[in-house]
């Protein structure tokens, strides 16, 4: 990949504007403007994000399989195992890979969202505290 | 067809005010994909009216529709009014004469629908910890009404739902481990058969009007309403996508399930047992997830061209990260 710029600068840039062109949008064209904004953040964060979580991904599959394989090959054949019920919630490594692996995409999909699990905010991050 | 509804709403102002009555104000509040709401005010002879606007936009088909049409809404409104549910006052059901195409009028309720304020906002500080226990309470006259006749209601179980969703799930050709493994697991864990009641089928927070002082003030958006599951109402909103960021309180965000659970009981409900609401919690993760597929899906075969939509897409990823505690945790 070159630089100056990198693709994620360019996405970067891109979503400065649609932020910079909101305000003087119509209601439904700014909140479709605010999405395409976050697109464009996603774009960036899987750019950066993205090879880390897959070469993780394909470690921790490839772990629970017991072979190798492309990201592709390795995710059918998990869910294949899962749907022929060969390998459930007690497979040994199972659940730890997938949490990995869901937590790794929701990193670079939506870093606010809080999944289940998360701990109550400490008082100083509470709104209005 | 195309309908002018500020062009047709004065007259709509008149038929429900009378001759003397005329509109004060209107604003559209919100606009789906197919459903719109508009907020409109009448003065007239009788004084002022503060109102409510829900018509379809888009074509309705009852054969695929996972909707009821918005005349058996405003009916299930009504019904379950007189069982004593907290919801609006349907005002009017309208017809031809109308010009507004498939359309109800109901009176406006004050308070706040934005989820992320009631999990938040100070104002319902003094409120929220009464808030889970409420909504148990008031599932209790919705699950006791008889639907009337002649609506149709679909009816589903834990198996049913798992079947229609699971279905989707495959003719998408996506292929998400957790998914699957979520699907395996609940097939694992399908709940006894229970006697079916009417539901809500959306009971979530964002559905659901709260007043700051009083808490529950209305059940809106009827249009999921369906037989089934009491526990199927339970477990939706207890569903993290609809926790605002507040996964440490499982009932919407603001609230606890030994209260949800308790409210139910003490107002007169059929007890349930915690692991059958967790059984359609995560299933309502799943649900959403598939849903979120389904999103990307419509903008991938071209049917929709909203860049909202393949974001959607983006959005199973965070079923997928519940889902994934769910099945550690179990139910």
């Amino acid at each position: 990949m070159i630089t100056h710029p990198r693709t994620e600068e360019l996405a970067q840039a891109v979503g400065a504007w649609i932020d910079q062109i909101r305000p003087s949008l119509d209601p439904r064209n700014a909140f479709l403007a605010r999405v395409a904004a976050n697109a464009m953040a996603t774009i960036g964060r899987e750019l950066t994000l993205g090879p880390v979580a897959e070469a993780r991904a394909i470690a921790a599959m490839a772990e629970v399989l017991g072979h190798e394989g492309t990201h592709g090959e390795l995710n059918h054949a998990l869910c294949e195992r899962i749907h022929a019920g060969e390998f459930t919630v007690e497979t040994p490594g199972l659940l730890a890979a997938l949490k990995i692996m869901a937590r790794d995409q929701i990193a670079i999909d939506q870093p606010n969202y809080k999944p289940e699990g998360t701990p109550p905010p400490s008082p100083r991050q509470l709104p209005g505290a | 067809m195309t309908v002018d509804v500020l062009a047709s709403l004065p007259r709509l102002a008149q038929r429900l005010g009378g001759e003397a009555a005329h509109l004060a104000a209107a604003e559209r509040l919100s606009g789906g994909a197919s459903m719109e709401t508009w907020a409109f005010a009448l003065d007239g002879p009788n004084g002022h009216e503060d109102l409510i606007l829900r018509r379809r936009s888009a074509p309705f088909d009852p054969e695929t529709a996972r909707s009821v049409s918005l005349a058996t809404e405003a009916a299930l409104i009504q019904a379950t009014a007189k069982t004593g549910a907290p919801v609006p006052p349907i005002r009017h059901i309208c017809d031809d004469a109308d010009g507004l195409g498939e359309a109800y009028v109901m009176g406006r309720v004050g308070g706040e629908t934005l989820g992320r304020r009631i999990v938040s906002d100070p104002k319902f500080d003094a409120v929220r910890p009464k808030l889970a226990r409420q909504c148990g309470q008031v599932l209790v006259p919705i699950h006791a009404t008889a639907p009337p006749p002649g609506l149709n209601l679909k009816l589903s179980d834990g198996e049913g739902e798992l079947n229609r969703y699971e279905e989707v799930y495959r003719a998408s050709g996506a292929e998400r481990p957790i998914l699957d493994l979520a699907f395996q697991y609940l097939r694992r864990h399908l709940p006894a058969p229970t006697d079916p009641v009417l539901l809500h089928g959306d009971f979530r927070n964002g559905n659901i009007m709260f007043d700051a002082e009083q808490g529950v003030a209305a059940v809106l958006d009827w249009e999921l309403s369906h037989i089934g599951d009491p526990a199927e109402d339970m477990g939706w909103i207890c569903t993290n996508s609809w926790r605002f960021g507040r996964p440490d309180h499982p009932v919407g965000g603001f609230g606890e399930y030994a209260d949800l659970l308790d409210g139910y009981k003490a107002a007169g409900g059929r007890p349930v047992e915690l692991s059958r609401v967790r059984f359609w919690q995560m299933l309502g993760s799943l649900r959403w997830g598939v849903m979120c597929l389904t999103m990307y899906l419509s903008w991938a075969s071209g049917v929709e061209r909203s860049v909202e939509r393949p974001m959607i897409g983006r959005r199973v990823s965070e079923t997928e990260a519940d889902l994934v505690v769910l099945l550690e945790e179990g139910l």
